[in-house]
């Protein structure tokens, strides 16, 4: 990114905003307390391999603490607690997270990778957003059109990913507490440290010790949660193979989970849509947090009769993608989130080149510590290839053509994923049209990866069960409702 | 002894706190007789101001999105709060009331404002949908807010009832004038400074203190006002206000007490869409 | 890259000559700020500004007239070719026509490109040509690109924004629409056509992220006075402003920069 012209000066955002505990317990019963095995494990940046801070292991004993602490609160006081109460408690939650925000902001980005400005401008908001919307959904659930008192599962557990870590805290949080239901939260193991600062939001908000729990671990710990004999719903964000493995534990037991899984989405490009937008769409597609996203447009789908054309301006477009450092409001693209992420899209990407596809990256100086890829595009690509099927969670686009909008429609819907799809084309009726043939949650149409509390979130086939946001994202946490 | 300094109590139009063009006032004395304030007498022309500000806001305020309106609305929510004291001295003075029944109504009166905050975000959804008709194109219907609407605000309570009439008709997106209570006018003038503190635009809510037979055959005729919400006038002009109402065909209510989000869809209007589907 | 200027009915011979003044020397302390990319005035004040520049030492400006019934374009085309010719007779190395918005809009675009090739015609080889679309008046981005496409295949040098007489002006999506035309031009074609933003400029920070705009669509090669300019009159203060507080680590005041 040789520029001797103009060259930007580096915009640091000061991390000094934030403080970072040395180590950090579980939050149980309105307490952090130690973990009872005494374990803790080191969460870092993944941008300079930095130690953050220990946070403990939860096994099953926390687990079980946690959960005793959530069905407490449930049977003594929040089930006790007036709707329009809840309501209050939510928003008084949602306008100190906006409070607070850029103190959340510089946090994820330095727990997780990405960019300050996605913490800033995206993730940070909308989750306060999401406790705003849901907040006044608790007193109004009459009006959801899921009967006319719908009830509470009583204790949920939830297990969220790395990606967007207090964004999908919210995203589970919000509407579990806003039905009624309180909860048990297991944070992603490379990303605990905004669900541990959300903990005194909690107690800044007067929450009712008891309803929000937080036990930070592994997959052990997770899995103990979702086996535990006391809850009375899983709620899951992750990859779909842990997906299948908890559809299968929870079978038999009489409790339901929704499950938001993995994706391959197609970004479909129509010869006749906006060039230079949809140019933008599709960088944004997949190079947005690093295509750490289960709805990234990870597969473009080109019509042929434009794809050289296109190609090029996607290219030049890409070496203006500035890589580095999280905290610098100038990056685009910041870290991978840890060493084994970068391990699997190095793997898949070697599989595309081995395959046939023809790979290329755009140029740029990758720091030397830290985690890092550099945006990629894969040209060349057929349906056939690991890279069409395979969710690489990463940073590279695999390209396809098509001939026809049928055939555009086939292709896209030539996978066991059914999360997200786009659209680019100027003609209204086409965009109807196609959004009729697509098996997938989420169709944006001349735009991407857009996000509202409003607007239902969740995917078809082997992207999951249910929908989280709006008011279909209310029936998974009222009995009766699905 | 410490002399206190006494307030002055001016209409609320444009986001602003002008006397009256007419210069009047009247007097009002509590329930033992002893005088409290001069709240403004609200001319003709000052309602004819109050509809040109409210006007000039729709814009602005209906295109706003509801997750920005659910905001504001609930920031008003918060400002009440901080000044309950205030909001209850003052049904104590002009009602007569005790503190403790003062006291329950504006926290009633602060809760229902926070509910219908939270209906802004989700009226849509609620009333709107996609319609099934039988062929291949793509149908909804979309409530929209009408434009400005009149609120007649009931005599008393005098918190309870300016909220459970004007939160429901901006939480839409409509603007507002509104005829505050004769008897206890003071409260809906310090609601007035809660909202000027509270980043709601200017324009969106105007209220105008005097008497209610003067001010509402200008309201009922006034061919710029497209809603009326007729709760707090004397049922027995309600003919009489349909009749001045019906030349711009006015969507004219009267809610008994009710709260419920039929009161935000009174105020609105169903749009409905069509498009092809195919390529 | 700043294009100082005044259009105002009321401007004088004293108004040209202090803007002129302002041109030469913005910081009458610091004498190593640059004089200004150009000063941009009405036909009839060309040859004053012209006179005077010459006198102080501003021979290196140019002076860049409005034409062509500027600001609203509504006249004959015998007018409009009279009125540019005027201006370069009197001094003008750089012309800012407007284009008929109202051909534009009524349809006739190709009254709207004979209409610019005309004008270049009279400008020749003695002036460059910017062309004004009144991005406001367009209404929507693809008028903008439009309009952009037709200038520039019309002979433009320059396309730009607005006349600065009505809101909207030079909004950074609106300018970044022209830099993807001329970009795309470019790629088309060969050649460069230079953009000049014009209306509501007002700060250094409007004007950054202008230059960011333009480094990241056109490219690098397009920070040049040669192919981009802003046109503004605030904005220069406020540049001198921002240079004061870099030299001197505080904020400076108003007190400090000359009125022009």
């Amino acid at each position: 990114m040789v520029n001797e012209i103009f060259e930007y000066a580096p915009a640091p955002e000061s991390r000094s905003i934030v403080k970072i505990e040395k180590e950090y317990g579980h939050y149980i019963a309105g307490k952090f307390v130690a973990p009872h095995s005494k374990k803790r494990f080191a969460t870092i940046n993944p941008a300079t391999e930095e130690v953050l801070s220990k946070v403990a292991h939860g096994d099953a004993t926390d687990i079980d603490k946690a959960v005793k602490a959530a069905r407490s609160a449930f049977v003594k006081s929040w089930s006790k607690t007036k709707p329009k109460e809840r309501a209050k408690y939510l928003f008084r939650i949602a306008r100190i997270l906006q409070e607070r925000a850029r103190e959340f902001a510089v946090l994820e980005a330095l727990d997780n990778g990405k960019p300050i400005r996605e913490t800033r401008d995206i993730d940070i908001p909308l989750a306060a957003a999401h406790f705003f919307y849901h907040a006044g959904w608790a007193d109004k659930l009459e009006y959801a059109g899921l009967g006319q008192s719908p009830k509470p599962y009583g204790v949920v557990g939830q297990i969220i990913p790395w990606n967007f870590p207090l964004l999908m805290l919210s995203w589970k949080v919000a509407p579990a507490l806003a039905t009624g239901n309180t909860v048990v939260l297991k944070p992603a193991e490379t990303t605990p440290l905004t669900a541990l600062l959300f903990a005194q939001v909690c107690e800044q908000a007067g929450l009712p010790a008891g309803v929000v729990n937080i036990v930070t671990g592994d997959g052990k710990t997770g899995a103990a949660l979702v086996n535990h004999p006391d809850i009375d719903k899983v709620a899951f964000t992750g990859s779909t193979e842990v997906g299948k493995l908890i559809a299968k534990s929870i079978a038999g037991r009489g409790i339901p989970a929704t499950l938001e899984l993995g994706g391959k989405g197609a970004n479909i490009v129509f010869a006749d849509a906006p060039i230079d937008e949809a140019v933008e769409g599709i960088i944004n597609g997949i190079f947005f947090n690093q295509g750490h996203v289960c709805c990234a447009g990870s597969r473009l789908l080109l019509q042929e009769s434009i794809a050289d054309d296109f190609l090029g301006k996607l290219q030049d477009r890409m070496k203006k993608i500035r890589v580095g450092d999280p905290l610098d409001k100038n990056t685009d693209l910041g870290a991978i989130n840890s060493g084994a992420q970068l391990a699997k899209i190095k793997e898949l990407s070697q599989s595309g080149s081995s395959e046939g596809a023809d790979i290329w990256s755009a140029p740029c100086e990758l720091p030397k510590k830290g985690f890092w890829f550099p945006p990629t595009i894969f040209t060349g690509v057929t349906q056939a290839h690991r890279i069409a099927r395979e969710e690489i969670f990463g940073p590279v686009l695999s390209v396809l053509t098509f001939r026809t909008p049928q055939e555009a429609m086939e292709k896209a819907n030539n996978t066991p994923f059914g999360l997200s799809a786009g659209i680019w084309t100027e003609k209204g009726s086409k965009i109807l049209w196609a959004a009729q043939q697509l098996k997938a949650g989420v169709i944006w149409a001349n735009t991407f990866n857009k996000f509202d509390p409003a607007s239902p979130f969740g995917g078809y086939k082997e992207s999951g069960w249910g929908r989280e946001g709006g008011r279909h994202g209310l029936a998974a946490y009222l009995k009766g409702s699905n | 002894m410490r002399l206190d300094v006494k307030k002055t109590y001016k209409l609320f139009i444009g986001g602003a706190f002008p006397r009256s063009e007419s210069g009047r006032t009247y007097e009002l004395k509590n329930k033992k007789g002893e005088f409290i304030a001069n709240p403004a007498l609200a001319s003709r022309k000052d309602l004819r101001d109050a509809v040109v500000a409210a006007k000039s806001a729709t814009t602005q305020w209906s295109s706003a999105t509801a997750f920005n309106r659910g905001q504001i609305l609930y920031r008003i929510a918060e400002m009440l709060e901080s000044r309950s004291a205030q909001f209850i001295e003052e049904i104590v003075a002009q009602d007569g009331t005790s503190q403790s029944i003062a006291r329950q109504e504006v926290a009633e009166s602060i809760d229902l404002w926070v509910w219908y905050a939270g209906w802004c975000d989700k009226i849509s959804t609620a009333a709107g949908g996609i319609n099934p008709i039988a062929g291949p194109y793509y149908n909804f219907t979309i409530p929209e807010a009408l434009g400005v609407v009149g609120v007649i605000a009931e005599e008393k309570p005098a918190l309870l009832s300016l909220v459970r009439a004007l939160a429901p008709v901006i939480a839409s997106g409509n603007t507002a004038v509104v005829i505050a209570s004769e008897s206890r006018p003071l409260t809906s003038i310090t609601l007035a400074e809660v909202l000027a503190t509270s980043d709601l635009p200017a324009g969106v809510i105007n209220i105008l203190t005097g008497k209610k037979s003067e001010l509402i055959p200008w309201l009922s005729s006034h061919m710029e006002v497209d809603g009326i919400d007729i709760s707090g006038a004397d049922p027995k002009t309600d003919a009489e206000i349909k009749i001045s109402g019906s030349d711009n065909l006015k969507r004219i209510h009267r809610f008994d007490k009710e709260v419920s989000p039929n009161r935000i869809l009174a105020f609105m209007e169903y749009k409905t869409v069509w498009h092809p589907i195919g390529i | 890259m700043v294009d100082l200027t005044t259009l105002e009915g009321a401007d004088t011979p004293g108004k040209i000559r202090s803007l002129a003044a302002k041109a030469v020397r913005p910081d009458p302390t610091d004498s190593t700020v640059p004089h200004v990319g150009a000063i941009c005035v009405y036909n009839d004040m060309v040859k004053i500004a012209r006179t005077h520049l010459d006198q102080i030492g501003g021979v290196d400006i140019p002076v860049a007239a409005v034409a062509t019934a500027f600001p609203s374009g509504r006249a004959s085309i015998a007018v409009k070719l009279r009125d540019t010719q005027d201006a370069i007779d009197a001094g003008a190395s750089e012309i800012d026509m407007v284009i008929d918005r109202g051909a534009f809009l009524a349809g006739q675009l190709g009254e709207v490109f004979s209409e610019i090739k005309a004008i270049k015609e009279v400008c020749a080889d003695k002036a460059h040509l910017k062309v004004i679309l009144e991005t406001g008046e367009l209404a929507t981005y693809d008028n903008v690109r439009k309009a952009s496409y037709l200038a520039m295949l019309a002979g433009a040098d320059f396309i730009k924004t607005s006349t600065g007489k009505i809101s909207p002006a030079a909004t950074p999506s609106v300018v970044l629409v022209m830099l993807e035309a001329v970009r795309d031009f470019h790629k088309l074609t060969g050649k460069q056509i230079g953009v000049k933003p014009a209306g509501g400029i007002r700060t250094t920070k409007d004007a950054i992220k202008q230059l960011v705009l333009v480094n990241e669509t056109a490219g690098p090669e397009w920070l040049t006075p040669e192919l981009f300019r802003i046109g503004a009159s605030a904005l220069l203060n406020d540049l001198l402003l921002q240079r004061m507080k870099l030299k001197s680590g505080h904020y400076s005041s108003t007190n400090y920069v000359t009125v022009d």
